[in-house]
């Protein structure tokens, strides 16, 4: 089947027509007539006339019911008919495959035949590539400068700009994104500035965040991207309620939430998948499985076959896609919002991929992983020289657009540093302000009393914020 | 036992706020009510007047394991009022998505017990969300709930006061009513406050407490101590259900001629120094008293304060009469429990100094 779908905003034929077919009371679907009988609370929330349940029941059931011996082959439990077995059967640990990859450039860029995706505008592909340039050059500037001491920290997304760009490509500028840390391009997308990313790594009075919290800690309520916290995989159940109010408000936007393979073994991984299944809440779970969190391979993080195994724990659609793949991200992306929000589903995208920068300037990771294993992948399997394969044959891009495009970022991004850096820090009193919406008596003598301090003792505080 | 005979002199009437009350509301009629029904006209009235309001927890739809949010789900549709997994980190983690959408998260935790899980989403998300966005986000509207306090066969987890933890939390309240009618005020009160708040709620008072609540929508002030008795010699803070105990004790002192001034501080986070201070500076003395654990308790703060603000005034050490520090026990619990004679002999120690 060479199906292609479009890439345009309105819905595709398909779900047009899970939407409007009514398979309610009238038909003979045996799983829903079953457990709707039993089960009225399945019916709460769902705006749709069919019941999640009927999706996702085993499909041999629905033979079951029509069977006259029917009373002697199934259970009856709080939450549905189970068929039982005399054998003693354990469903294995493991698939004898893995889930296969979603992928449809191959490691040349050339297009896979026969391949499925969304089609993509020339103006749209272009910006993606660029975005993706524009963002490894920032990383490596910004890396440069902190290893000059010009920044205090910083963490790259070298090797997952693929997953940055595309996927932010996919959505509409209405999704609203709750980040992990590593994904600065879906911002850059938006349109944050090399000068705003700056601001906030030099935590200077134009810093959107006020200087209050580490570089790479962006945040930006203008492009719906909300403010990075380094807890890992808390931002997950946040989403999940962020996508019922969208559900709420009928809004045709969803929420997107990212997280590394380190972050799917937190507690806030499980409850947030669990909450938005029960809630059919319209939200997409990126898993960004680059292989490392920190130090750690995934052979010491899960047992499972990755990520997208686990969608199905929690009665939720997944996908296994090649990260490095921008088109087969794209593709993926655009394909789960759109059931997200039609269908008032979550969906888990698992994208993989490979961190190759370090962790963060605080780590070197040549000490747990060879300098051969980052290199192989920095070179042989790149998303950037993939996608540019690809559009260069699409006749949408040239070796004088690169070397342009990269002269004019590189010098773009130098000048975003300088004058960060020489930007002056936020006043002090942004130092009290917001804890509260406003600031309670204790802060205010608090704040009295630091004054007094820094009178006394100039000496002890740093000469560029100003009071 | 001696825990439930002390106990029972709370069914006869309430705590009378008519000294020293600064609030219209109290002297106002309504109908009777318990503290239950009292939390529950509040969640009406909140969702009544907020349309994109919600409240949500475990079993909140039927009305809850202690009653408070009986008929929500019938009047406001199973959208804005229903249950969710039996997960608190993802309770309150939901609530906080919600609430950073402009929504007001009204989130239930079914015992004071477990909000532990959600520590890390109350810590490092909630409290922080304005803050360290650049006040570019914030979850104001979200509101957690929790039955906190000795019930007289608690034990271990159903008896837990856990304040002190949120209390040394910078970006959240912490509110602790003591009776119906305040509880309706203050609650509605949090719900509409721009920032998250805890509120903890006496579960021993649900049914026990009964008292005037006018019907109306009202709402009572946070960060605002409250003298319920006014008095000379000594001056007496606590919460929640602590403060019928203490109002006991008082009753005693008088008959001993000891004059005490009880507050009730209602918010503990961020605190009313400044009546603490103003009723210790013309009392004297000052005896804090509350069921959780004496060691890193509340208490610790309001008297580290009240000794650097009124140090000369002071005829007395302060006095702390609190829970113990063991868990909360079963069959030791009225051994363990800071009882009205013990902060009757407190008092007496410390007028005599």
């Amino acid at each position: 089947m060479a199906l292609r779908l479009r890439s345009s905003t309105s819905k595709s034929n398909f779900l047009n027509i899970l939407r409007y077919n009514n398979l309610g009371f009238g038909t003979a679907s045996h799983a829903a007539r079953h457990l709707r009988t039993h089960d009225p609370t399945l019916l709460r929330v769902s705006q749709n006339p069919i019941s999640r349940f009927c999706n996702t029941m085993a499909e041999k059931l629905s033979s079951v019911g029509e069977n006259e011996d029917a009373n002697a082959q199934v259970m009856d439990f709080p939450g549905g008919k189970v068929a039982f077995t005399p054998e003693i059967q354990f469903i294995s640990e493991s698939s004898k495959e893995r889930v296969p990859c979603y992928r449809v450039l191959d490691d040349n860029g050339q297009l896979i035949t026969n391949s499925h995706f969304v089609q993509v505008s020339e103006e749209v592909a272009v910006k993606m590539y660029s975005d993706m340039v524009t963002l490894q050059i920032m990383d490596n500037i910004f890396y440069e400068a902190q290893r000059q001491g010009r920044l205090s920290f910083y963490a790259t997304t070298i090797g997952e700009e693929a997953i940055n760009i595309a996927s932010a490509a996919a959505l509409s500028p209405q999704d609203v994104i709750f980040p992990q840390y590593r994904e600065p391009g879906v911002l850059l997308w938006r349109g944050f500035t090399l000068q705003e990313f700056a601001n906030q790594c030099f935590g200077n009075k134009s810093d959107n965040g006020k200087g209050r919290q580490m570089p790479v800690h962006y945040g930006s309520n203008k492009l719906n991207y909300f403010t990075v916290s380094a807890t890992i995989a808390t931002q997950l159940p946040n989403a999940v309620g962020a996508a019922y109010s969208l559900k709420m408000d009928k809004k045709d936007a969803c929420a997107v939430t990212y997280f590394g393979d380190g972050g799917s073994s937190e507690g806030d991984f499980h409850a947030a998948l669990n909450f938005a299944a029960v809630m059919e809440a319209p939200v997409l779970f990126i898993c960004r499985n680059n292989g490392w969190a920190i130090s750690t391979p995934t052979s010491d993080q899960f047992r499972s076959d990755g990520l997208v195994v686990k969608g199905r724990a929690y009665g939720i659609r997944s996908i296994r896609v090649d990260g490095n793949d921008a088109l087969a991200m794209y593709s993926a992306v655009h394909t789960a919002r759109e059931m997200a929000i039609s269908e008032e589903r979550p969906i888990l995208i698992e994208a993989l991929t490979y961190r190759v920068g370090h962790h963060s300037t605080s780590d070197d990771s040549t000490r747990y992983r060879s300098a051969d294993e980052i290199e192989w992948w920095n070179k042989a399997r790149n998303p950037l020289s993939r996608f540019r394969t690809w559009i260069e044959s699409s006749g949408w891009w040239s070796d004088e657009e690169e070397s342009d495009l990269r002269s004019r970022v590189k010098k773009e991004m130098l000048e975003a540093l300088r004058v960060a850096e020489k930007t002056e820090k936020p006043n002090l009193e942004n130092m009290f302000s917001d804890v509260y919406d406003v600031p309670p008596l204790n802060l205010r003598e608090q704040e009295r009393q630091v004054r007094q301090t820094i009178k006394s003792h100039p000496q002890d505080y740093p000469s560029d914020v100003p009071l | 036992m001696a825990a439930l005979l002390g106990r029972s002199c709370r069914k006869l009437g309430f705590l009378s706020s008519g000294h020293g009350a600064r609030r219209s509301v109290s002297t106002e009629t309504g109908k009777s009510l318990n503290l239950y029904s009292a939390i529950n006209q509040a969640l009406h009235i909140a969702l009544d007047s907020d349309p994109r309001s919600f409240v949500f927890g475990e079993d909140v739809g039927f009305g809850g394991v202690f009653r408070c949010t009986t008929g929500l789900a019938e009047r406001f549709g199973k959208n804005r009022v229903f249950n969710t997994p039996l997960c608190e980190q993802g309770i309150v983690g939901f609530g906080i998505g919600l609430a950073a959408m402009g929504n007001r998260a009204i989130v239930e935790i079914q015992f004071a017990d477990y909000i532990y899980p959600a520590f890390d989403q109350i810590v490092n998300e909630a409290a922080k969300f304005r803050y360290r966005s650049g006040n570019q986000f914030n979850c104001g509207g979200l509101t957690i709930r929790a039955p906190y306090g000795a019930v007289g066969h608690g034990g271990h987890y159903h008896s837990q006061s856990p304040e002190a933890f949120f209390c040394h939390v910078p970006g959240i309240k912490v509110v602790i009513p003591r009776s119906p009618r305040e509880a309706k005020g203050l609650l509605l009160s949090c719900i509409r406050d721009p920032n998250p708040v805890v509120f903890f709620e006496p579960k021993w008072l649900y049914r026990q407490a009964v008292e005037e609540v006018p019907e109306h929508d009202y709402m009572i002030p946070l960060s605002e101590a409250e003298v319920i008795r006014e008095g000379n010699d000594i001056t007496l803070v606590g919460w929640g259900a602590q403060l019928t105990i203490m109002e006991q004790a008082c009753l005693e002192a008088e008959k001993e001629g000891i004059s005490c001034e009880l507050i009730d501080l209602k918010t503990l986070l961020p605190w009313d120094k400044e009546t603490v201070e103003a009723s210790v500076k013309k009392t004297g003395r000052l005896l804090i008293s509350h069921e959780a654990p004496i060691t890193g308790g509340f208490g610790a703060e309001i008297s580290a304060t009240i000794l650097e603000r009124c140090f000369l005034k002071l005829e007395a050490p302060v006095s702390r009469i609190c829970g113990l520090d063991t868990p909360f026990p079963l069959v030791f619990e009225p051994f363990y429990m800071p009882t009205k004679n013990k902060i009757l002999d407190a008092i007496k120690t410390t007028v005599n100094y």
